[in-house]
């Protein structure tokens, strides 16, 4: 067999190679998908969205869980993105370039790969213990937001160094100061994929469930919580909850709250893809 | 309005003695322009000026440079207030990513302009002032991307107008242009030495011969030679001049 021969082999190895790949993952997550639809999309109704927890299967919903994730993500979408955003500000435009900014930078892109329930752990010694805020929504939204806040700075950066150094100079060049020419023409121009890279980082917050059990999500909570400072539980906590009951109904109503849990990722990563396409259209250099 | 006076400039970048010793009086309501070679330091001197040159990396200046007798590196200056009196236009047009309207409003809005019909005028007398205003008085709420490059580049003029500046930095602004944009661009910026003083760093030596009234020559960091464009292109003292301005090296 001569060179050309054995390239060209090797170009169709690695091509079936890599269709078979693709194909194992996407086949996977549809027979993922379609397990989960037949058994739970039966128990997905209104009555199920509205309803309190309860030990009767049938009538077990998961309202208080629902409540429980959406107070979750507007505090973490607080706490995150106020410190993630300015976070990723002052080390992209005002931290002088030097050893200490170097070292941050390698721990904070070091810290989007730790694992979460490590996070929990020290939300579980600081929040809950150190600042006495015990198993609230505060603390959970916090701990997430520890979670999340190196993706959101790694994200602000790339998206500010993405804006041409040109509308700076142009700025600057007007007499505009340097705040008023990140606030008014840089952070405008990259907010399109910040917004994109909070969103996913947020869709993946709320699928979390390890650091929040770790800080006290309790796994039943009668009540949809009414302020920060509540017990709570979060869709995750209750998918595990019902998952670990012996009665077969209630794998029906795990695998109904996972219908709604996807649906909610779902959403925010196709959210995060039309904002990207749509600020990609209306910014070109 | 005075002459704008650079007295004894050295600049380094790091190692790299970019400009030395240079001294150079530029007159008010003339087009000066600065000629030579790549690298040879003009636009390192042009952005002097408006102190361009402070983000960049380890540079560091010695010497003057006056306008209206205030040393514009000395203490005290601020810088914000300088670059409303020392306007640029850059090489590449570089508008803003927001509207006709919103790019000219910019240097206003900045300096806390809220009164719209103000704004309004302003917007207006500045985009005739740079020719532009026929071409895009129904369509200022639209994308400044929409314009082609030569209208772009007086867009970037009229931005810096509305601030009004007394001197005008321009930073090769024809290169990438087609040549009717830039004879348009030319014509506009002969017009606008009646009020402004107008310093220009080109590549092309019948733009120079055509609009400036003053040309200085650089190479390899040193002013060579300095004097009305005439001279310059005609009876230049030096022979390396000579050289560049008739095309034999650069």
């Amino acid at each position: 067999m001569n060179n050309t021969k054995k390239n060209r082999l090797k170009d169709s190895v690695f091509k079936y190679y890599g269709i078979m790949s693709t194909f194992i993952g996407l086949i996977m997550l549809a027979v993922f998908i379609i397990i989960i639809l037949q058994t739970g999309l039966s128990r997905l109704n209104l009555d199920f969205i509205t309803s309190l927890p309860s030990r009767f299967p049938e009538r077990a919903g998961i309202y208080t869980a629902l409540m429980g994730t959406a107070w979750m993500l507007m505090l973490t979408i607080i706490f995150s993105v106020t410190l993630g955003v300015s976070a990723g500000i002052y080390l992209e435009e005002y931290a002088k370039k030097g050893l200490f900014s170097r070292l941050l930078e390698i721990n904070i892109s070091n810290l989007v790969g730790v694992p979460s329930v490590i996070y929990g752990i020290l939300g579980l010694a600081f929040f809950n213990r150190a600042l006495g805020l015990g198993g609230s929504l505060l603390a959970g939204s916090l701990t997430l937001s520890l979670l999340i806040i190196p993706v959101i700075i790694v994200t602000t950066r790339e998206s500010l160094k993405a804006v041409p150094k040109t509308i700076k100079e142009a700025a600057y060049a007007l007499g505009a100061t340097k705040w008023q020419t990140i606030s008014r023409q840089q952070l405008p121009a990259a907010s399109g994929s910040i917004v994109t890279g909070v969103i996913l980082a947020l869709a993946r917050a709320i699928g979390e469930a390890a650091p929040l059990i770790v800080v006290g999500a309790l796994v039943y909570v009668p009540f949809a919580p009414q302020s920060p400072l509540d017990d709570y539980t979060v869709l995750p906590i209750q998918i595990f909850n019902w998952t670990s009951r012996p009665q077969a109904d209630f794998q029906v109503n795990a695998s109904a709250g996972i219908i709604v849990l996807l649906f909610i990722t779902f959403l925010m990563n196709g959210v995060s893809i039309y904002l990207r396409n749509k600020w990609q259209k209306k910014v070109k250099w | 309005m005075n002459k704008l006076i650079a007295k004894n400039i050295n600049v380094w970048y790091g190692d790299n003695h970019a400009l030395q010793d240079v001294s150079m009086e530029i007159e008010p309501y003339q087009v000066t322009s600065l000629i030579g070679p790549s690298g040879c330091g003009k636009s390192t001197f042009l952005r002097l000026f408006n102190r361009m040159n402070d983000y960049i990396d380890n540079f560091k200046l010695d010497g003057e440079i006056l306008i209206n007798d205030v040393n514009i590196y000395g203490q005290g200056v601020n810088t914000e207030e300088l670059r409303k009196k020392v306007g640029m236009v850059f090489q590449k047009p570089n508008p803003f990513p927001t509207s006709i309207y919103e790019n000219v409003a910019f240097g206003l809005r900045i300096q806390g302009k809220k009164d719209k019909s103000e704004i309004d005028s302003i917007v207006e007398s500045s985009l005739k002032k740079a020719v532009l205003w026929d071409e895009v008085k129904g369509n200022l709420k639209k994308s400044a991307f929409s314009l082609s490059g030569g209208q772009q580049q007086r867009l970037c003029i009229a931005r810096t107008l509305a601030v009004e500046p007394e001197v005008i930095l321009m930073d090769e602004p024809a290169s990438a242009l087609d040549p009717i944009s830039t004879s348009k661009l030319e014509n506009l910026i002969v017009e606008l030495k009646k009020s402004y003083t107008i310093v220009i760093v080109t590549h092309n030596m019948q733009q120079a011969g055509r609009i400036s009234d003053r040309t200085a020559f650089f190479y390899m960091g040193r002013l060579i030679e300095y004097d009305s464009t005439r001279t310059m292109f005609l009876k230049p003292a030096n022979l390396q001049t000579q050289n560049y301005i008739t095309g034999r090296f650069g």
